[in-house]
């Protein structure tokens, strides 16, 4: 077998503005490096395969599933995860949000959503409501039944907006 | 589960892809966008691949429209196929496919290349590039050859691809004007795995139309297509649902996705004719 191949693989990329240095399995999933290596739990694994959405972190600018991205394609990477995100807080008023409109109960799912809701209102915009349904029709949620996570999520995009107009 | 993988390695270029492949021993697999691989290598569908990871060769990604085509690198990612204006202009149903793709975040890694090798039965590219007459540009280690859509899917998960061949692009002759293409589909959820679905073009040379998750491959319904060229839009439902063989899963039975079929042609044509359903 060449030797081109390796099992392990080193990665350097970093990770919530850190630089990080580590040699990963190739099997590795981005989001088992990020919980189980760098212990950074807030993202979730759950289904591992794409479905859930659970796992979403930002990647490069963009969001992506965790677990549908090996850790040794992320060499190089600029990797965000909810720590991150809540540290600089890029998504505080989202954040802010979700507790005052109850837009969740046991928290699995609230990372994903937040970096997800992020996404769509990075764009500036003021979406509606079928827009933030269908942008959040990848991330599960199986106690609040979404519409208190529309609900938060819309309303931060109007007072973004209005803080953007004022 | 957890992915088993037998290693690794990232291509420069498609030359070495090519040589990675080759020292393989026959268990290399090539890794792009990774949003169906990676998903089938955590449910164990495929273990201790050799991963040829080409993500990061550039010149397999971009759009470029040239002597009344549109060429699309295999690398292009589906999110960038739904913001590229000359998709929009060009081959409109690959834009509005992209919508109906899994979810935002599936969209901003899946590539194009990647969901055409897969070759789902149920995906939507698929089925695009079969109602469009794309043509598939394959590199091997002897050379380059072209296999149109309609000789490029075999089965589930089985195209024409040779072992050591890499889908670089497909290209397609630009739109006509006045040319129509739609695409239809009805999922459980947005962004799942379609139950039914129909691509609609309307061209000079006459109709054509496919079926999503009806078959082992997309299915290029020609009876049905014979009948709307011959203006009988009743005839071509009734032709799609006796000309289509779909499984029953757990999702849908086989007659309540031909029912579905027929419904969603029913709807392009509508749309065909300015009507919104």
């Amino acid at each position: 077998m060449s030797t081109a191949f390796k099992d392990r693989v080193d990665i350097a990329l970093t990770v919530n503005g850190e630089e990080v240095e580590a040699r990963v399995p190739a099997g590795r999933h981005l989001i088992d490096f990020l919980r189980l290596d760098l212990g950074l739990m807030g993202a979730h694994a759950s289904c591992e395969h794409g479905v859930c959405g659970a796992c979403t972190v930002k990647v490069d600018g963009l969001a992506v599933r965790g677990c549908l991205m090996l850790a040794a394609q992320a060499d190089g990477a600029q990797v965000w995860t909810i720590e991150g995100l809540s540290d600089t807080a890029a998504v505080a008023d989202l954040q802010a949000a979700f507790v005052a409109r109850n837009a969740l109960q046991c928290g699995f799912c609230t990372p994903g959503m937040l970096v997800t809701a992020e996404e769509l209102l990075s764009s500036g915009t003021v979406p509606d409501r079928a827009t933030i349904r269908e942008h959040l029709s990848g991330n599960y949620c199986r106690c609040t039944g979404y519409e208190a996570i529309i609900d938060a999520v819309e309303t931060v995009a109007k007072a973004r907006a209005a803080k953007g107009a004022a | 589960m957890k992915a088993s993988v037998g290693g690794y390695a990232r291509a420069t270029d498609l030359r070495h892809a090519h040589d990675l492949l080759a020292a393989s021993d026959g268990l290399g697999r090539v890794l792009a966008g990774g949003q169906s691989l990676i998903a089938a290598m955590n449910m164990r569908l495929s273990v201790g691949d050799m991963l040829v990871d080409i993500s990061r060769i550039e010149a397999l990604r971009g759009v470029v429209v040239e002597g009344g085509r549109i060429r699309i690198g295999a690398l292009t990612r589906h999110a960038e196929i739904g913001a590229d204006p000359a998709v929009a202009a060009h081959a409109p149903l690959l834009r509005d496919a992209t919508d109906l793709i899994a979810h935002a975040a599936i969209r901003n890694r899946g590539t194009i290349g990647g969901a055409l090798a897969h070759a789902d039965p149920a995906a939507e590219f698929p089925a695009c590039v079969l109602a469009l007459g794309a043509t598939l540009h394959l590199s091997g280690p002897e050379g380059e050859r072209d296999v149109a859509a309609n000789d490029f899917f075999i089965d589930v998960f089985e195209t024409a691809i040779e072992d050591g061949e890499i889908l670089t692009a497909i290209s397609l002759p630009v739109a006509e004007p006045g040319e129509r293409q739609i695409i239809r589909e009805l999922s459980r959820r947005s962004g799942d795995y379609a139950m039914a679905g129909i691509c609609l073009v309307r061209r000079a040379a006459g109709h054509r139309v496919t079926a999503i998750s009806v078959g082992p491959r997309p299915v290029l319904a020609t009876a049905a297509m014979a009948r709307l060229d011959a203006g009988d839009h009743a005839g071509a439902v009734a032709a799609l649902r006796a000309e289509i063989d779909p499984p029953s899963d757990t999702q849908a039975s086989a007659a309540y996705r031909r029912h579905l079929s027929g419904v969603l042609l029913e709807r392009a044509l509508a749309a065909l004719d300015g009507e919104a359903l």
